[in-house]
């Protein structure tokens, strides 16, 4: 079988029109001959179908919307063209396809009001959050025997132990910039020696700590994020909630601690490995002594850049594990949220971290230590 | 295959005309070590509604997943319109799949998308040459014909709710006139009432467009209300494809334990009374009703 759907327009004796189709009027075969039936003109009296081999509801709806145009009546229709005819007969529908868009000029101040008010009320979250958590840290201290050593040090080796490698190689990696790039700047006042002050100071003071809080927000941040959330999908925090168990003590308490306790350790390592990188660009590039380049490390690096970075660190951790979990937890409705939350958690405590930082900045040089 | 110069291919349109539609023979699914499916035989009749039951974790869905192409079977020969689809390649299914629609479980709409234009989706896959104007007018009709209000052909899914979700799954599903429809769980989750209407549309949408349909289901109301035939499965295979009434004799400890159970009889009994109904003028059955739904007094 096969062939086309095809039509053509009878002129009868007694003066009517007659659209006579014939072929398959099917959803694969009617692409061809749509256009060209939207544009009939003219009186039609009749739709004579007796030659259509076969039809289904496209192909009704056609000579449906036809007869609908023209008035016209529908003859030798088979059985099922009948029936396909009758079923379509109620669902004709002037409903727009698309969602219906405000023009630009309301959409864009729309769009700009929403995030200002949710700017707002995800300010009032974040602190009522801080607040939940200090309440609940206030009453582990109380019961001791309530916290849960057990999540504590899984979070311990989930943030910090298994970091460990991706950490080493990007501080690693940026060591090794920051001292081939040094040099080749401070090469032009004869000061390549000085490299060793660059990478000492910058890998403690800042870097360090700053490229491992991101990558522990990359890291931890959306884990914390995306398990919570799917947690509270799943409902599990409610059946947490109905059995009196506390999710803040739970889920919030262990992993926000882990993230503070393993920030200053893997800042400090991050600034060790870079050091290390600078070492061995000394040593191959500017002529520096592996171990020379480490000794004098100790004699350029004032104390207090140590410092600085092991303080700025159990902050950073704070306020990357405080993202992932708030955002965790404000996760309902339905899985699509869970995406939206975590990436907002990776956005907001890098975003956060990297404003504080400039505080930072400005707070330690002043008090002396620059 | 043979194709005009456009390259649209003839027998595309050409409706089945075999006996069974879905053929399958000696299939076997496993799971690593887990067998799900072993040497499972099963022939869908042109023109049903078989509904496929099996306790949990029995595989239907999996059965389902196979004929659409969406596992590779271990073992077996599935047939579709009597063309083999296991091991072939995804282009050469292309007669096929436009002739199938497939409702998943919790509707599976495109979320980005509203209901009209998820209707829209396998038309302009497969149909690219059908004008916009056309196109649209088909998404407004099948979803009015899934039993949707017009204004939802301009919603998102996420404003639909649950019921309304699957009759949205089924426009997008009836997209291309499709001659076989497979269903999975279509009245899970849904309140009585939705569901009882669902049983309806599928039935009559069945003898409207003379589909065949697979359907998954738990819902004892829907087997004895709409389908033809039923097939059980347990112990990895088909172990039996009849009508209930028929099944309801066979002598199998699940089968017995499932139509004969509390709710096995409830349904049994709804399905009696609604036959009743249907001869309330006559004055015996209606007090034959009215007995029956009193609930005895002693349980009350």
């Amino acid at each position: 079988m096969g062939g086309f759907a095809e039509y053509e327009l009878v002129e009868e004796s007694d003066g009517g029109n007659v659209l006579v189709l014939s072929g398959p009027y099917l959803v694969s075969t009617i692409g061809p001959v749509d256009g060209d039936l939207c544009t009939l003109e003219g009186q039609i009296q009749k739709i004579d179908l007796s030659g259509v081999s076969e039809i289904d509801t496209v192909g009704a709806w056609v000579a449906c919307s036809i007869s609908r145009q023209f008035d016209a009546e529908i003859i030798g229709a088979s059985e099922r063209a009948e029936r396909l005819i009758g079923a379509l007969k109620d669902t004709t529908s002037e409903e727009e396809i698309s969602a219906p868009r405000l023009p630009v000029w309301k959409r864009v101040p729309g769009a700009i009001g929403e995030k200002l008010y949710n700017a707002r009320s995800g300010m009032y979250g974040v602190i009522g959050f801080l607040g939940a958590l200090l309440l609940s840290v206030g009453s582990l201290l109380r019961h001791p025997k309530r916290f849960r050593w057990l999540a504590l040090v899984r979070q311990l080796e989930l943030v910090g132990v298994s970091a460990l490698p991706i950490i080493g190689l990007m501080s690693f990696l940026i060591g090794i910039v920051i001292a081939q790039q040094g040099a080749v700047q401070l090469a032009q006042f004869g000061a390549e020696t000085l490299t060793v002050n660059l990478v000492g100071r910058i890998t403690l003071r800042e870097l360090g700590v700053l490229m491992t809080a991101i990558m522990v927000a990359g890291r931890s941040g959306s884990a914390f994020a995306a398990q919570i959330g799917t947690m509270r999908l799943t409902e599990e925090v409610d059946a947490m909630q109905t059995i009196g168990i506390s999710p803040m003590e739970a889920l919030v308490v262990p992993r926000i601690m882990a993230a503070v306790l393993m920030m200053p350790l893997l800042g400090f390592y991050s600034a060790g490995v870079a050091i290390v990188g600078g070492a061995v660009v000394g040593q191959f590039m500017l002529g520096i002594p592996f171990w020379t380049f480490l000794t004098r490390i100790q004699d350029v690096v004032p104390l207090y850049d140590l410092w600085v970075g092991l303080l700025k660190a159990p902050v950073f951790g704070l306020i990357v594990a405080l993202a992932g979990c708030y955002h965790g937890m404000q996760v309902k409705g339905n899985s699509e949220e869970v995406g939206l939350r975590t990436t907002m958690a990776v956005v907001t405590g890098i975003f956060a971290v990297i404003v504080i930082d400039a505080f930072f900045a400005v707070f330690f040089t002043e008090i002396g230590w620059g | 295959m043979a194709q005009d110069e456009t390259g649209r291919d003839l027998e595309r349109h050409e409706r089945f005309r075999g006996e069974y539609p879905i053929v399958v023979e000696g299939l076997t699914n496993r799971f690593g070590d887990q067998v799900v499916h072993q040497d499972l035989d099963l022939k869908v009749r042109r023109g049903e509604i078989l509904g496929v039951v099996g306790g949990s974790g029995t595989g239907k869905s999996v059965l389902m997943r196979s004929i659409i192409g969406l596992q590779t079977p271990a073992e077996g020969e599935i047939e579709v319109f009597g063309r083999s689809v296991v091991g072939t390649d995804p282009e050469d299914d292309i007669g096929i799949r436009n002739r199938w629609g497939v409702l998943f479980q919790g509707g599976a709409l495109f979320s980005t998308l509203t209901v009209g234009e998820n209707v829209e989706v396998p038309l302009k896959q497969f149909y690219p040459d059908i004008e916009p104007k056309l196109r649209h007018e088909i998404a407004r009709y099948k979803t009015i014909l899934s039993g949707l209000p017009e204004e939802a052909v301009s919603k998102y899914p996420s404003e639909l709710s649950g019921g309304m979700k699957k009759r949205a799954g089924l426009a997008r599903a009836l997209a291309l006139d499709p001659e076989l429809l497979f269903l999975d769980e279509p009245t899970a989750g849904l309140d009585p009432i939705g569901a009882a209407a669902f049983d309806n549309l599928t039935r009559a949408l069945k003898e409207t467009l003379g589909l065949t349909v697979f359907l998954i289901t738990h819902d004892l109301d829907t087997l004895h209300e709409i389908c033809d035939r039923v097939a059980v499965i347990a112990d990895k295979k088909v172990i039996a494809v009849d009508t209930v009434p028929n099944l309801m004799e066979l002598d199998h400890p699940w089968i017995q334990e499932y139509f004969n159970g509390p709710r096995g009889r409830a349904a049994l009994t709804a399905q009696a009374l609604d036959e009743l109904r249907k001869h309330m003028d006559k004055p015996l059955a209606a007090n034959v009703v009215k007995a029956l739904d009193k609930p005895p007094a002693g349980k009350a």
